[in-house]
């Protein structure tokens, strides 16, 4: 089901976690909250399940207000970081719970579950209790426990991080699979970027209590709309200059009279740092630092003027100690002006 | 109280001593002569709590003179089972025993309600004024017992349920001790487990009777044996509340054995055997959940 915010604001005490955020989750999508630890992304998912209520603003799903309504009422399903499975029932007795919650009856309840248990692989457990299963299992069983009673929408809060790196991945193929079969509206938190680049349909971006950006991961990633999600997002963190300190950056930038004074710093991400031969092509000069080779991935730390910039997809390694010259493309270079947000390229032109 | 104590020793000295061996079981590298030293030492204390058992039970089973002999007869030359027999006789034990199983049964249960409804409250409920209340409670621990006998007698009295059940059952209804310690129990439960449930639809009262309390089983069980150890013992306060003696508890029904004449001490100690029977009974049967609640503190979700 479609998620509408308008306006929602949320306060503990004298706490303002979220500030007048607005968004909308369309039917039948996987989003992701993105964003560092403390910036409200967990509350945002608890005011979505209707285990909290907003301080101000109205949440709707569909065309329907449920500001006020608890999280039964709006049909939520809920999967948790620590799996939060009743330890004292079987795996099936976990799925089965909220559908005799729902009063469905015994002989119904159970095929559903058993239906359930299919769906997540784990129809040869049933018996077991949660212990006697593994981490990415436990989660299978939490994720069919969140699905039995058709919710209008899945929650997941961080729901990988307590698998291994491995299993993640595995994992996240799982619920991306489980989600395109029963086409469940879901709402995943989480602080890894890489996790939510790679199967959410769409991003948000959260940071103090405010949305950076709402898109899907390949515009988030290339055009992000300010220096936060520039940074956040990508690994290594995209390449900040201050023009402050190479003020020639400017001109060699072809930038017109009126841009530059609103230029503060520009992002170049690594892996669209150029090197040319051609000294007045370049936009910044100097020395290679390190190269540091592991496996297949090359990573150059060139030092420049005191600060450190990171390559990784040079096409000829220099040594180390020798100067380079380097540039990039222009669609590839962040312009970001004095309150961080991005100035867009086609303004520049 | 000291009464409770007595009893209860030797029974957590074999808890001690199961525990113990656990912990040493699992030291396989512990060289022989210090395990030794430790049974030998776990050997003496069980020893000595065990004494006043074995002396009980010996003496139940005396003739009346054997009974004051001095020096004192450690094995009586006949094994008089009519003793046992014959303090029945006495008293109306059978009476004083449904007693004793009423009067326990319903103040265990009435305790166990008030503790598990208050502790959840504390633990995990939000209310005004929670830890205020919590800490007043918790200050009440602080009165002695004792002092609280004649205030209660009074209540009880203007309540008019002097030698009634009521009146022996009434005051015990509720025990700040039990509320603190489940709620320490309660409060390990992670708090997604409570919203997972509130998701699946539970009301607060039914996750707390479908989630909370099966998985606190050990907590409350340990809750429940202290009542009913406490309350099976105890003497002064229902000797204070009740006249008629067709309603006295066992504990207060031994005093048939104490007359002008003296105290007939192989009777007195043949029914003291009969009462804490049930008592050891019922210890060994729940001292698992004991130990496993002492050895499941942390609960992973």
């Amino acid at each position: 089901m479609q998620v509408q915010f308008k306006d929602v604001t949320m306060s503990y005490g004298d706490k303002e976690v979220l500030e007048k955020i607005n968004f909308t989750i369309p039917e039948g999508k996987l989003v992701s909250i993105l964003g560092p630890s403390g910036c409200g992304k967990s509350t945002t998912l608890m005011l979505i399940s209707g285990l909290t209520y907003p301080s101000n603003g109205q949440i709707y799903f569909g065309d329907k207000e449920v500001t006020k309504q608890d999280a039964v009422k709006r049909k939520v399903g809920m999967v948790f970081q620590n799996y939060a499975l009743y330890p004292h029932l079987t795996i099936l007795e976990n799925i089965m719970f909220p559908l005799k919650m729902e009063k469905m009856p015994k002989n119904k309840r159970k095929e559903r579950a058993l239906e359930l248990a299919r769906l997540v692989q784990i129809e040869e457990q049933v018996d077991k209790k949660p212990k006697q299963l593994s981490g990415g299992q436990q989660q299978r069983v939490a994720i069919a426990r969140a699905l039995a009673k058709e919710p209008s929408i899945l929650l997941m809060d961080e729901p990988l991080s307590n698998l291994d790196a491995r299993l993640r991945i595995e994992m996240r193929e799982e619920i991306r699979r489980i989600q395109q079969e029963t086409g469940v509206t879901t709402v995943f938190v989480t602080h890894d970027q890489e996790e939510a680049l790679s199967i959410s349909d769409e991003v948000m971006v959260l940071n103090e209590g405010a949305i950076q950006q709402n898109s899907d991961p390949i515009t988030l990633y290339h055009k992000p709309k300010n220096r936060f999600v520039a940074q956040f997002l990508g690994t290594p963190v995209i390449n900040t200059i201050k023009v402050a300190d190479h003020p020639e950056l400017l001109n060699r930038l072809r930038l017109s009279e009126i841009m530059k004074p609103e230029v503060q710093s520009i992002g170049i991400r690594a892996e669209n740092i150029k090197v040319t031969t051609i000294e007045s092509e370049a936009l910044l000069s100097g020395i290679v630092n390190h190269v540091s080779r592991v496996g297949k991935d090359t990573t150059v730390y060139i030092e420049v003027n005191g600060h450190s910039l990171v390559a990784t997809n040079l096409g000829v390694i220099p040594e180390e100690g020798t100067m380079i010259h380097i540039t990039a493309d222009i669609e590839e270079i962040h312009l970001f002006n004095f309150n961080g947000k991005v100035i867009e390229l086609e303004a520049v032109k | 109280m000291e009464e409770v104590n007595h009893k209860e020793t030797p029974l957590m000295t074999k808890l001690f001593k199961a525990r113990k061996k656990s912990e040493t079981e699992t030291v396989k590298d512990s060289n022989p002569a210090s395990k030794i030293a430790v049974y030998i030492l776990l050997t003496i204390g069980s020893f000595t709590m065990l004494i006043p058992f074995l002396w009980m039970i010996s003496t139940a089973l005396k003739s009346p003179a054997e009974a004051v002999a001095m020096p004192p007869v450690w094995i009586p030359q006949i094994f008089r089972i009519e003793n046992f027999a014959r303090a029945f006789e006495v008293a109306p034990f059978g009476r004083y025993f449904l007693n004793s199983v009423l009067i326990t049964s319903i103040s265990t249960l009435g305790e166990l309600l008030t503790t598990i409804l208050a502790a959840f409250a504390f633990a995990k409920m939000k209310f005004y004024g929670k830890n205020l209340l919590f800490t007043i409670l918790i200050a009440t621990m602080m009165v002695p017992g004792e002092l609280l006998i004649i205030p209660n007698y009074l209540t009880i009295s203007k309540l008019n349920l002097i030698n009634t059940y009521s009146a022996m059952i009434l005051p015990y209804l509720a025990s700040v001790f039990s509320v603190f310690m489940l709620k320490q129990n309660f409060e390990s439960v992670p708090n997604e487990l409570y919203y997972a449930a509130k998701v699946d639809g539970t009301s607060d009262f039914k996750f707390l009777w479908m989630i909370m309390v099966p998985l606190s089983k050990s907590a409350i069980v340990a809750v429940a044996i202290l009542k009913i150890i406490g309350s099976w013992n105890s003497f002064m306060w229902p000797l204070i509340v009740t006249n008629e003696r067709l309603l006295r508890p066992l504990p207060v029904g031994l005093q048939a054995f104490t007359t002008e004449a003296g105290t007939q001490y192989e009777l007195l100690m043949a029914a003291s055997t009969i009462v804490i029977a049930p008592m050891i009974i019922i210890y060994l049967f729940l001292q698992r959940y004991i130990i496993m609640g002492v050895a499941k503190s942390g609960l992973k979700g």
